[in-house]
């Protein structure tokens, strides 16, 4: 999957890889802190306690498109508040990083606690930065860290203007009753063109264009008076002190010394380490084994009160024993109601993984159980396939996470994997009233069918005007629904479809992006489910049903997707001894077919006293081929095959 | 190398590394005047070849010479005296061959050279044809005239060779089905007793492998080779050449039949390959070398490979399988769905049953050997 974009004024943004997002925050896993570094899994260090007056408080977030500019922001804001010495920063800096590298996680400013003395009142304020994921399939970990807030900066690149994804959680930002400081960075940059994006991003959240900050991450220039700005204007947090303890979970880590680490948001309340703590959601009840600040190191503390964000350990093994979004209160004195808005991780889009090894099984089994431990999101359950052997059948939160964790799997365990395509989950319904999910499109029973539910989302697109009649053309043929269209300028224009998931997890970004030249972002949410005209088109080879290939798809593309598979497979399954006919059907209805020709010739026309040696090697490795061939009744076919044929098609 | 001891009928092979040009599908070991300079001429190979002569004679304890086949090369391009002194060296040390086979190219052949080749003890002539049609031939980079090639079969018969091959390469640029059928029919109007026809191979290296790596020339395609193949076969067998080995009909070679039992032969000179007591080997590929090892008195061989019993047995079935006489069926895998499959056939025989290919095996040989392998 590809989802490098271009904002406007044609300057590409490089492409954002799974391996960069690997380290994106709700896939890090923390590891870094080793024995002996100041930190939470060192006993001698002695826990402060300098609670904070929450009237000096200030909890912000940045919203930002990749790469325009956030991380370099929170350098940036880690060097002026002195967190960081200017003079150390590039060392101790860099070597942090090589570690994070080294062991794939990103401690980077994900949250941080910053002091900063204001310039307008000469008071010390205590700074907390929260990161977000920057991902549609993280919608839900966005919002729980935009809870954990009072104010975002909206971050948008000076010389691309805002991007759907910014916008979205923009949006989400101002549901939340957050307050936001619109910023445009990179003005130092030549292509900048702050007037026209204040312009627009004043129109979008109703301000003056001369209320747009202007700055440069990357100079430092603004950025004092950014901090100023947060401290005057982001409302400082109030919550009852007395109150039960109330604290929202917005992210949390394994770390295999310590366990689950939690990063929380104190709401009401403290949380302290002589009282054990309860899970709301579950009314588990943990030890409280550590509390503390992120600054940029972990600082263990006696408490955090009212205000404070920082992180706990309670002492448990794997993240779904500490949910994003779940509320942690005492266990001596539990609160009565949950700070509310959580919500159970749901898997969306599911893909069959496989081995391509059949002896690597136990290998893949073992490392789902262990990405499972840090990935709250991640479900599967072992499934079979004729054709791939056995596997499993993996949900994920979206494309972006499939593809994060199919790499890990590759990268951190070295796997080498076949998946098959992602699909969404149907809801059938049966005409007895009997509902089944399918997660597995072989698995859509046949007949006797009353309905077929599906996922659909709310999409947005951004785009230059020009790209209207594409984008429209687009969507229109991935059966979506026109809700909406703005112009955010004169030139630009956000668009909003209704649209079935299944629709979009395919190759809808390409598409999009090789419409519009690179130019339309993208962003959806769920939006619930719509009975559609859906059937399951088998694809067979001489006869045989191969499951991999089995999709569900609307009625009105059957024929095309069955013709698109026969072919690509006529040119992918190498000619066997005998006539092999590929056939779509729907049920017994067969809507598509073609034929591999037989084989007839496969012999080596000379073969003599210095050919012998060569031929018998030859026929070795062709021997070896041979075991690396799936066969499908007697058509054997290679891997290659299959993997070239589960790759996304491109209309 | 330890002495061995061949039990079996013998075969010395005998490789001349000298062509007057190179043709543009040739991968052999083989090399034009200019590319070899002056230093490494035939007197030097001739010198070597029968210093490797005795090298075998001193080393292989053999049962009776069955067959000599001079290869190359050009082997007619020699001097015949240089040819009839390896060749006088290998009678006596291995005794008189019943088959001596010497490949020639029809330019060449002269009722003089006829002569030459009779006295020395030579019993078959193999002729380069390779096509009797102009266009192709030409494409082929073959510099002889069209006509050449029959002449030359009709001059050795009746100098009283009993044995004249001709070879023939089907699927070559430009090639019509029936420029090939011309071809075959050419060659039989020549009287041949053997007819070997090769669809044409585009080797890695070669000028023709360049030519269709950059695609100025079309590779050869399986089905067209296979139609030819089909018309060679029905053509060959209607004139009394019934099909022996997968690309041979006619009167057999012993000396190639050698090869494909698995039997033992000795290659004398420059990159030619042995195969003695499950052990082969192949000679220093370069002239000046392999002259150069053996006036040092140092082995020409390497690339040594002692053969398993294992891949002594895959070697057994991939190459007994493509005679016309077949494998005993005993102890092969998988005969049911081969000959299910039109592939093979089932051949009573007085020791109990043999397995041969069908017309339809014999274009798929290598699938059915890989379905026979363990």
């Amino acid at each position: 999957m590809r989802l490098s974009r271009r904002g406007v004024g044609g300057q590409v943004t490089p492409t954002v890889t799974a391996q960069q997002v690997l380290s994106c925050r709700a896939y890090r896993t923390v590891r870094a802190a080793t024995p002996g570094a100041a930190g939470w899994d060192d006993g001698r260090v002695k826990p402060v306690d300098d609670r904070t007056d929450p009237a000096l408080i200030r909890n912000f977030c940045i919203i930002a498109h990749i790469d325009h500019g956030k991380s370099t922001l929170a350098d940036r804001m880690l060097e002026v508040t002195g967190v960081i010495e200017q003079r150390n920063m590039r060392a101790q800096y860099l070597d942090r990083m090589d570690i994070e590298r080294e062991r794939g996680i990103t401690i980077k400013a994900q949250n941080v606690r910053l002091p900063w003395t204001s310039t307008d009142d000469g008071r010390d304020y205590v700074l907390h930065l929260i990161d977000t994921p920057g991902h549609v399939d993280f919608t839900y970990e966005v919002s729980r860290s935009l809870a954990a807030c009072e104010g975002a900066l909206l971050l948008v690149d000076a010389a691309q203007g805002i991007e759907a994804q910014t916008l979205a959680n923009l949006y989400l930002a101002m549901e939340n009753d957050l307050t936001v400081i619109p910023v445009l960075n990179k003005i130092d940059l030549p292509a900048a063109q702050p007037e026209r994006y204040a312009e627009e991003i004043a129109h979008l959240i109703g301000c003056e264009p001369g209320d747009v900050h202007r700055i440069s991450a990357k100079t430092g220039l603004g950025v004092t008076q950014l901090l100023d700005t947060v401290v005057r204007e982001i409302p400082a947090p109030t919550g009852d002190p007395d109150a039960p303890a109330r604290a929202l979970i917005f992210d949390s880590v394994y770390d295999s010394y310590r366990g689950v680490i939690s990063y929380v948001r104190v709401v009401d309340g403290e949380l302290t380490t002589r009282d054990r703590l309860q899970m709301m959601s579950t009314k588990a009840v943990h030890e409280t084994l550590e509390v503390g600040v992120i600054s940029p190191e972990p600082v263990v503390r006696k408490s955090l009160g009212v205000g404070e964000v920082g992180y706990v350990i309670p002492g448990v093994k794997n993240v779904r024993e500490a949910r994003v979004g779940d509320t942690i209160t005492s266990a001596s004195h539990p609160a009565e109601t949950s700070l509310g808005g959580y919500r159970d991780p749901r898997p969306m889009v599911f893909s069959g993984l496989y081995p391509m090894d059949g002896s690597d099984y136990p290998d893949l089994r073992e490392a789902l159980d262990k990405l499972q431990l840090n990935d709250a999101a991640l479900v599967y359950e072992p499934e079979t396939s004729v054709a791939l052997g056995f596997g499993f059948r993996v949900g994920f939160l979206g494309l972006l996470h499939l593809e994060i964790v199919r790499e890990r799997l590759e990268r951190e365990f070295g796997l080498t994997l076949i998946s098959t395509a992602p699909n969404v989950v149907y809801r059938v319904v049966m005409e007895n009233g009997e509902e089944v999910a399918v997660t597995n499109p072989s698995e859509m029973p046949g007949g006797k069918i009353a309905a077929v539910w599906e996922p659909i989302v709310k999409s947005m697109v951004l785009a230059p005007s020009e790209y209207v009649g594409a984008i429209m053309e687009l969507c229109q043929a991935r059966r979506g629904v026109l809700l909406g269209m703005d112009y955010l300028s004169e030139s630009r224009v956000e668009l909003r479809y209704t649209l079935p998931l299944a629709e979009i997890i395919f190759d809808f970004f390409d598409a999009l992006k090789s419409r519009t030249r690179g130019y339309a972002s993208l962003d959806y949410e769920l939006a619930g489910e719509q009975v559609s005209d859906l059937v399951r088109v088998d694809i067979l080879l001489q006869g045989e049903s191969v499951d991999a290939f089995s999709a569900v798809v609307h009625k009105d593309k059957a024929y095309a997707y069955g013709t698109a598979m026969a072919t690509k497979l006529r040119e992918l399954i190498p000619r066997q001894q005998f006539e092999v006919p590929i056939q779509a059907a729907i049920g017994a209805r067969v809507i598509a077919r073609e034929n591999i020709r037989a084989l007839r010739k496969d012999v080596l026309a000379k073969c003599y006293g210095g050919d012998i040696s060569r031929k018998r090697k030859l026929l070795e490795k062709q021997k070896e081929g041979k075991k690396r061939m799936k066969n499908i009744g007697r058509v054997e076919v290679p891997q290659e095959a299959f993997i070239a044929a589960l790759s996304t098609t491109t209309d | 190398m330890a002495p061995g001891v061949c039990a079996e009928p013998f075969g010395v092979y005998v490789h001349v590394p000298f062509c007057a040009t190179r043709c543009g599908y040739c991968d052999f070991n083989t090399y034009t005047a200019g590319e070899l300079g002056g230093a490494t001429g035939p007197d030097a190979w001739a010198r070597a070849a029968r210093t490797e002569v005795a090298l075998a004679a001193s080393t292989v304890v053999a049962g009776p010479l069955q067959t000599v086949f001079v290869g190359g090369g050009t082997p007619t391009l020699l001097d015949p005296a240089l040819l009839a002194g390896v060749l006088g060296d290998v009678r006596d040390a291995f005794g008189a061959a019943t088959e001596v086979t010497v490949e020639a190219n029809p330019e060449t052949v002269t009722p003089a050279l006829l002569d030459a080749l009779l006295a020395m003890g030579v019993t078959r002539l193999s002729l380069g044809m390779q096509s009797a049609v102009p266009h192709v031939l030409a494409a082929l980079d073959r510099v002889h005239t069209p006509g050449r090639a029959v002449e030359a079969a009709r001059l050795a018969r009746a100098h009283g060779f009993g044995e004249v091959s001709l070879d023939l390469i089907y699927g070559g640029p430009g090639e019509s089905d029936e420029d090939w059928r011309r071809s075959v029919e050419t060659a039989l109007g020549a009287g041949p007793t053997h007819v070997s026809a090769y669809a044409l191979i585009v080797e890695d290296g070669t000028a023709l492998g360049r030519q269709v790596s950059r695609g100025e020339v079309a590779a050869p395609d399986d089905d067209v080779l296979a139609g030819r193949y089909e018309l060679a076969d029905a053509l060959l067998t209607a004139a009394g050449l019934p099909w022996y080995e997968v690309s041979n009909w006619g009167s057999p070679c012993r000396h190639n039949l050698a090869y494909w039992r698995s039997h033992d032969w000795w290659g004398i000179g420059p990159g030619a390959h042995s195969h003695v007591a499950g052990t082969r080997w192949l000679n220093v590929r370069h002239p000046a070398t392999y002259a150069a090892r053996l006036a040092d008195g140092v082995s020409p061989a390497q690339g040594r490979e002692l053969l398993t019993a294992a891949q002594r047995e895959d070697e057994r079935v991939l190459l007994g399988i493509r005679l016309a006489e077949g494998l005993p069926a005993a102890g092969l895998p998988g005969l049911d769905e081969l000959v299910g499959d039109g592939l093979l056939e089932r051949r009573p025989d007085r020791h109990g049953e043999r397995v041969v290919l069908t017309p339809r095996g014999r274009l798929l040989a290598d699938a059915v050997v890989r379905a026979l392998l363990p």
